[in-house]
């Protein structure tokens, strides 16, 4: 409620997609303003992160219906480099291996494409490592990290702090972390947390799809959603989350 | 698989046009007098007819190999033309002599015949079907000592060298193809490097095969004497035919005392088309002889062409503290079959080698490391590290490993290292979520995974070799 005033990010419209013919979301709504955090709770199934990838356009999943706007943009009619160029991020859930692709190889590629479609320009390799100095720090990595294959033989929580790194690099208008706190320790999901709450800005976003109340300890969101058979079918305030803990979910899904 | 990745995957093979030249060839089929014929036409030496006859006579008794991992039809060898030459009337005098016909061809190729659009410091030997048609550089070579020629000048200008040294690596007789080379070879390139010398460019043999239904036999002698070195590179192209035909090579190196050849190759025969129609059958023996003491003899092979692969670059290690190395980027797509790998025979003490092979597998294709480590009763000392990593694009193409080590000196040291990965829409759809697109994502994959054979090419070739693997793989992911 905090932001009512400032720029509309993301304004998704009675989504509905499918995978192999399934029928996953049936309606999403959902508005993103800048300098909001939302959570998206819910079971299993429920379709988060289904939501997630048709956000993003993972080739797996259909749109059927609805429509979504990024940044003044038709989201759905731009291919998915061309959305992550438009400042959409996804975090994975499960980050893939890219063997014999170094970290700040990829990373560099990555932030220089984006320098292009700003029209900046690009970073050498020099100066990039400069920058990538800096990025680090936001999640405690060790810079022996930049030079490995992308999460080749990463454990589960340094796959997901890479995640945040990868952001805080591309510096994203919106950014969709699709269960980043899964797998982590406490000590893991602190490290994550920070990082994403040093991120923050007036003028970006930040959607979370989380199964727990735990992650919003640390990054404490304005809404919270609750989906349910591919529909949002409650929204309310970070206290909501913490009902949710309590209650669990079966009230909702009897509601919906 | 998006529009745009289908259309990549549909790229044409560039190379699969057909030179309209008018040819003189030798009636399809194989007999003591097509041999004769051959040599009669070459106007052969008594001795060079001899080694082709007996090396005929020894292929009549042998089978065709079938440990391979790779399938195909059965060869008919009375269906394959053994010679065939641009019809030319008279001995060339200058690279302007050249047909203009043929001449086009290598510049549609890349390889321009003119030395002075050359690549600085690349000289050139250019076989089309079964001879060599011309050799750049020759004179510049003549002035340090170095013989580079094709192999059919050779053996008129130095039949002594040739004789002492041809068949000293590869017996005639050592394997199936290589005694079906040794009794209908036609040309090739030969290189000399004498005493003491740093050949001072590299030395480049380019390859084609243009008459359809026609085999290519062509041998290779390279000699680097005592303390001399030289840097070789092969490359390969051939048209488009819906049939296959037969590319039977024999490459021997002969490295003496400190003495060093790096050899390169960039295969990119035509593979067929994605249904698996048509393609050249590579069945290629090339082995190196270290035999002299601290010799080296390295192979780096990029191997993209071809229907079927079937190719193991070895090397002899005689001399002691002589060095093998083998670095070897491999892909297949569609319905290509590679099996591919080396030979490392330590006989000398305190010899080492170095195999580092990649295999990158997409479409439906096979592809096979096939490696062999022995060390030898005497090679006290030896020592051997291997690395085979394998590449899977897509869920519907074969890697397979076949190493082999057989130790008979309980000092050697031996390592043997392998992975497989694999290469999917998730990862594709991770570099596309961050902003890179397919082209540029499968380069970088590529580039990572080939860069410690890579590093090893002259950096021309890693140029080409790089674009040519990116060509060849795009729209397989997805």
């Amino acid at each position: 409620m905090i932001n009512q005033g400032s720029k509309v990010l993301l304004d998704v419209k009675n989504l509905k997609a499918s995978v192999d013919g399934v029928e996953i979301l049936k309606g999403v709504d959902l508005t993103v303003h800048a300098g909001e955090v939302h959570a998206i709770m819910g079971v299993n199934g429920s379709g988060k992160s289904t939501f997630s990838k048709v956000l993003a356009g993972h080739p797996d999943y259909s749109v059927t219906g609805g429509s979504a706007s990024f940044a003044g943009k038709e989201l759905f009619a731009l291919e998915p480099e061309e959305r992550a160029r438009a400042g959409l991020f996804l975090a994975f859930q499960y980050p893939v291996e890219i063997p014999g692709v170094s970290n700040s190889a990829l990373l560099r590629m990555a932030y220089n494409t984006l320098q292009n479609e700003r029209g900046l320009e690009e970073l050498d390799p020099l100066e990039f490592e400069d920058l990538m100095q800096e990025k680090i720090k936001v999640v405690e990595m060790d810079p022996s990290f930049l030079g490995r294959s992308v999460n080749e033989g990463f454990s589960g929580g340094e796959k997901k702090r890479n995640e945040i790194l990868q952001m805080a690099v591309l510096e994203p208008k919106l950014a969709i972390l699709d269960e980043t706190d899964s797998g982590l320790d406490i000590d893991a999901l602190r490290i994550v947390a920070n990082g994403v709450n040093s991120l923050l800005t007036p003028d970006n976003a930040v959607v979370m799809v989380t199964h727990y109340q735990r992650l919003l300890n640390y990054i404490v969101p304005d809404y919270v959603h609750v989906m349910s058979g591919g529909r949002i079918v409650k929204t309310g305030g970070k206290e909501l989350a913490l009902e949710l803990e309590e209650r669990g979910y079966d009230w909702l899904r009897a509601a919906a | 698989m998006s529009t745009a990745l289908q259309n990549l995957v549909n790229q044409p093979y560039k190379h699969g046009f057909v030179t309209d030249i008018e040819t003189e060839a030798v009636p399809k089929g194989l007999s003591e007098d097509v041999i004769r014929l051959i040599s009669k036409k070459k106007n052969e030496p008594e001795w060079l007819l001899e080694f082709r006859l007996s090396a005929y006579r020894h292929w009549l008794t042998m089978e065709e190999p079938s440990w391979a991992n790779v399938s195909y039809p059965k060869i008919d060898f009375q269906d394959i033309i053994y010679f065939a030459q641009p019809k030319s009337k008279k001995q060339l005098a200058s690279m302007d002599e050249v047909d203009p016909e043929l001449r086009r061809t290598f510049e549609k190729l890349g390889v321009p015949l003119h030395e002075q659009k050359l690549m600085t410091g690349v000289a050139v030997d250019v076989i089309f079907d079964s001879v060599s048609v011309t050799t750049t550089y020759k004179a510049k070579l003549a002035e340090v000592g170095i013989i580079f020629c094709s192999f059919s000048e050779a053996v008129h200008q130095y039949p002594e060298l040739v004789r002492q040294y041809l068949g000293s690596v590869v017996p005639s007789g050592d394997n199936f193809y290589a005694a079906l080379n040794s009794a209908v070879f036609t040309d090739g390139s030969f290189c000399f490097i004498p005493k003491g010398t740093k050949c001072p460019m590299d030395l480049s043999t380019y390859f084609r095969i243009n008459t359809e239904g026609s085999g290519q036999f062509e041998r290779t002698l390279i000699i680097a004497e005592e303390g001399a070195s030289v840097c070789y590179l092969e490359g390969c192209t051939a048209p488009q035919f819906d049939t296959n035909q037969l590319h039977a090579a024999v490459v021997e190196l002969v490295a003496l005392d400190n003495a060093d050849i790096k050899y390169s190759t960039v295969q990119n025969w035509y593979a067929g088309d994605e249904n698996g129609k048509g393609g050249i059958f590579n069945f290629v023996t090339k082995r190196g002889l270290c035999k002299g003491v601290n010799s080296k003899i390295s192979w780096t092979q990029v191997e993209t062409g071809s229907a079927i692969t079937w190719k193991y670059p070895s090397c002899v290690l005689l001399g002691d503290n002589s060095i093998g190395e083998f670095y070897s980027v491999a892909l297949t797509n569609h319905l290509q079959q590679a099996d591919t790998g080396t030979k490392m025979i330590h006989v000398g003490k305190n010899t080492r080698s170095k195999i580092i092979s990649k295999g990158i597998s997409a479409g439906r294709s096979s592809n096979c490391y096939r490696g062999q480590v022995k060390v030898g009763s005497r090679a006290t000392g030896a020592r051997n590290y291997s690395q085979c990593d394998s590449m899977l694009i897509g869920d519907r193409c074969e890697a397979s490993t076949f190493p082999t080590i057989d130790v008979q000196n309980t000092s050697a040291t031996i390592e043997h290292e392998a992975s497989t990965s694999k290469i999917g829409e998730d990862q594709m759809f991770f570099f596309a979520q961050r902003g890179i697109d397919s082209e540029e994502a499968i380069s970088m994959i590529i580039n990572g995974f080939c860069k410690d054979v890579f590093v090893h090419l002259p950096m021309e070739f890693a140029v080409e070799a790089t674009k040519l693997l990116g060509l060849k793989l795009e729209g397989s992911v997805g």
